[in-house]
Formats: C-alpha cells, sequence, structure tokens
C-alpha cells in the first residue's frame, strides 16, 4: 500500500516537472532560459521516473525475492547516474555555443563575459 | 486493472510532451533553441525508455536507455562543436 | 611505474562499472558463484583489460592519484543529499518563474579557487542544477565561471556557489 502511494507519487512529479520543462521550453523568451527551463525540470522528472521503477522493482525483489528485479532496480540506478552527469553538461556545451555564436540574452541587466571578450 | 497500465499511461503522456517539444524544433528562432529542444527530446525518449522497461519487465530496455544517454549527450556536443565553429574566422 | 599505476586505475573502474551493470546475472544459473556468473567475469576481465590499455593516459592525464583514496568517493556520495535539495528548490523556482514568466537574467562571473578539472566540472554541473543559475563559459586558467542568472542579486560568489565548493573541496583537493 504505502509502495503504491510512492510510485503513484513519484510518477505524479515525474509528469508535472517534465510537462512544466516542455511548457518552459515554449514560454521563455531566449535560449538561455529555455535552457534553464528544459535542463532542471526534465533531468528532474526523468530521474523521479527512474525513483518509480526503483521503488517497484524494490519492492518486487523484497516480496519475491528474484534477481531479475534487483537488477532491475540497479540498472536503473546506472540510468540516473548518466542522466546526472550528461545532462548539464550538455546544457552547458550548448550555452557555451551559443554565446560564441552570438546569441545574446534578451532583456539582460549586465553581461559580464561579453565584457570580457 | 493491470499493474503496467499507469506506466503506459505515463509513456503516452511523455510522447505527448516529444510533440510538443518537436515543435519549438521547428519553429526555434536561432538554432541554438532547435539544439535546446533536442537535447529535451533525447531526455524525455530516456525517460519513456525507462517506463517501457519496467512496464515490460525487459532490462535490456535499462541498459538501452543508459547507452542512449551518453550518445545523445556525445551528439549534443558534436552539435554545439559545431555551432560554436560555425561563426569563427 | 607511473604508466602501471594508471593501468591499474583505469582497469579497476572499467571492471566496476561493468560488473555494476552485470549485478546479479549469476543466482539463478550457478550456485558457486556469488552473484555473477562466470562468463560475465571473465567477459568483464577482458573488456576492462582492452579499455585500460587504450585509455589509461587519457583517465589520469594529471599523474595525482588522490581519487583512489575511497573516502573521498564516500564524500561524493554523501553530496549528492544537499544536491537533491538544492535540485527540488530549483525545480519549484523554474515552476515560478514559468507560471508568472518574472525574469531579470544577467551573466555574472565568480572566482570559485578550485584548482582541479573534477572540482570545477563537478562545480559547474551542480551550479547547472540549482535554482535560477546555469553555467556559460568555463575559464580553466583562471578558475573563472560565467553563469547566467535568472534573477539577479548581490554578491554572486556566495550566493550561487559557496555552500558547494565548501563541499566540493572536501573531495576534490
Amino acid at each position: 500500500m504505502i509502495v503504491l502511494a510512492l510510485v503513484s507519487i513519484f510518477m505524479a512529479i515525474s509528469l508535472i516537472f517534465n510537462g512544466l520543462g516542455v511548457v518552459g521550453l515554449h514560454r521563455f523568451p531566449d535560449v538561455y532560459t529555455r535552457l534553464h527551463a528544459a535542463t532542471k525540470c526534465t533531468t528532474f522528472g526523468s530521474i523521479f521516473m527512474a525513483f518509480t521503477v526503483i521503488t517497484y522493482s524494490g519492492a518486487m525483489f523484497y516480496w519475491s525475492n528474484d534477481a531479475k528485479y534487483l537488477n532491475m532496480a540497479l540498472h536503473t540506478l546506472g540510468a540516473v547516474v548518466a542522466l546526472l552527469i550528461t545532462n548539464p553538461t550538455g546544457a552547458h556545451a550548448i550555452a557555451r555555443a551559443a554565446h560564441r555564436m552570438g546569441v545574446m540574452p534578451k532583456y539582460a541587466v549586465k553581461d559580464e563575459l561579453k565584457e570580457a571578450r | 486493472m493491470n499493474y503496467a497500465d499507469p506506466l503506459y499511461i505515463a509513456v503516452g503522456v511523455f510522447m505527448v510532451y516529444i510533440i510538443i517539444s518537436a515543435f519549438r524544433i521547428f519553429m526555434g528562432p536561432t538554432v541554438a533553441d532547435r539544439a535546446v529542444a533536442f537535447d529535451t527530446i533525447n531526455t524525455l525518449v530516456v525517460a519513456c525508455m525507462i517506463g517501457l522497461g519496467a512496464a515490460m519487465w525487459e532490462i535490456l530496455f535499462i541498459d538501452i536507455a543508459i547507452v542512449y544517454a551518453v550518445l545523445s549527450f556525445v551528439t549534443t556536443l558534436y552539435i554545439a562543436k559545431y555551432l560554436e565553429g560555425g561563426e569563427r574566422k | 611505474m607511473k604508466d602501471a599505476k594508471d593501468f591499474v586505475a583505469t582497469f579497476i573502474l572499467a571492471l566496476v562499472v561493468y560488473l555494476f551493470l552485470t549485478l546479479a546475472s549469476g543466482i539463478p544459473m550457478v550456485e558457486g558463484t556469488i552473484l555473477w556468473s562466470l562468463e560475465e567475469l571473465i567477459m568483464g576481465l577482458s573488456v576492462a583489460l582492452i579499455v585500460a590499455a587504450v585509455t589509461s593516459h587519457i583517465l589520469c592525464r594529471s599523474k595525482n592519484f588522490r581519487m583512489l583514496n575511497p573516502a573521498r568517493w564516500l564524500i561524493m556520495l554523501v553530496y549528492t543529499i544537499p544536491l537533491f535539495l538544492e535540485m527540488v528548490k530549483a525545480n519549484f523556482d523554474v515552476a515560478y518563474r514559468v507560471i508568472t514568466g518574472r525574469i531579470e537574467p544577467a551573466i555574472v562571473k565568480i572566482t570559485p579557487d578550485l584548482k582541479t578539472d573534477l572540482g570545477i566540472t563537478i562545480l559547474a554541473n551542480s551550479i547547472t542544477l540549482t535554482p535560477g543559475t546555469l553555467t556559460v563559459e568555463v575559464d580553466d586558467e583562471k578558475s573563472e565561471l560565467y553563469i547566467h542568472w535568472i534573477k539577479v542579486k548581490d554578491d554572486p560568489d556566495e550566493v550561487i556557489s559557496g555552500r558547494f565548493v565548501r563541499w566540493i573541496r572536501r573531495f576534490a583537493e
């Protein structure tokens, strides 16, 4: 019962935050703010999708003692680590490329990187 | 109700999200916007794969999700490298 | 001698990753092995040998083996807890900005004063995942980070990176 509640909560969080990320992708005015929405929200949402699977298969392993479920949970943990490392780095690469291309942030109050160049 | 039904529903919602973000690829005013949308779609596809893997109890799906995450990261880096090289004199 | 140490470190890392991915493969098949089947062990050893032979000069470029100390890995594991709490805050912050559309962006410069590549990488990734900030450019020589900040406030050094730098110093320096 607790497992069911946890799984539902995690899945709801995942769906809500992924949705917010996608909405932010359309609502924000320029590349950098879009990256904020896209990176943070989708990373968080996908990690919670993985937590859903980890919780569920962990509970199944506890009930049935079948190694298949433990294997599933551990592999999903590996996916979480891969997402946590790769996603922010990709966002950083896009932001740097955008700034070097000459896309400036809109409505910016100050831009110390432009002054440094 | 089968245990896997909510997972299939979640995957369906993720697919709707993917379609919505694909509009940004077509609309995006600059190339960087398109790259951002592409990155978002990659993350959502990884989430889809994890959900499907749990719904069908296929461990292979999770492995492929890990490999897909790493490969899409390499692709994003490559696109970013190409973009910043494009304006260089 | 240094090369041999490189090789062994890379070999162990590759082997650990492989064994992590194939964990619990041996339980239903063979009774004698604890967690891994014999095939997986042999395959993991040979793959790790190849990987170590090809990439050992890339992984241990600094010739400084401080990350072989397991205590540092343990602190890195503990560090994920404050990072996760910050991620939760960041997501509610972004949700608020998405709904109200209230932004005041700027690119500011911070000088975290970390010396190692690993420390700067982890700091940059942490900054990207925490409230309202996104790393745009890293200056390797001077250890400066340029941060896109969605709502500017005063004193960027302390507000953005103060607590992370104190954590990261413990395991990456």
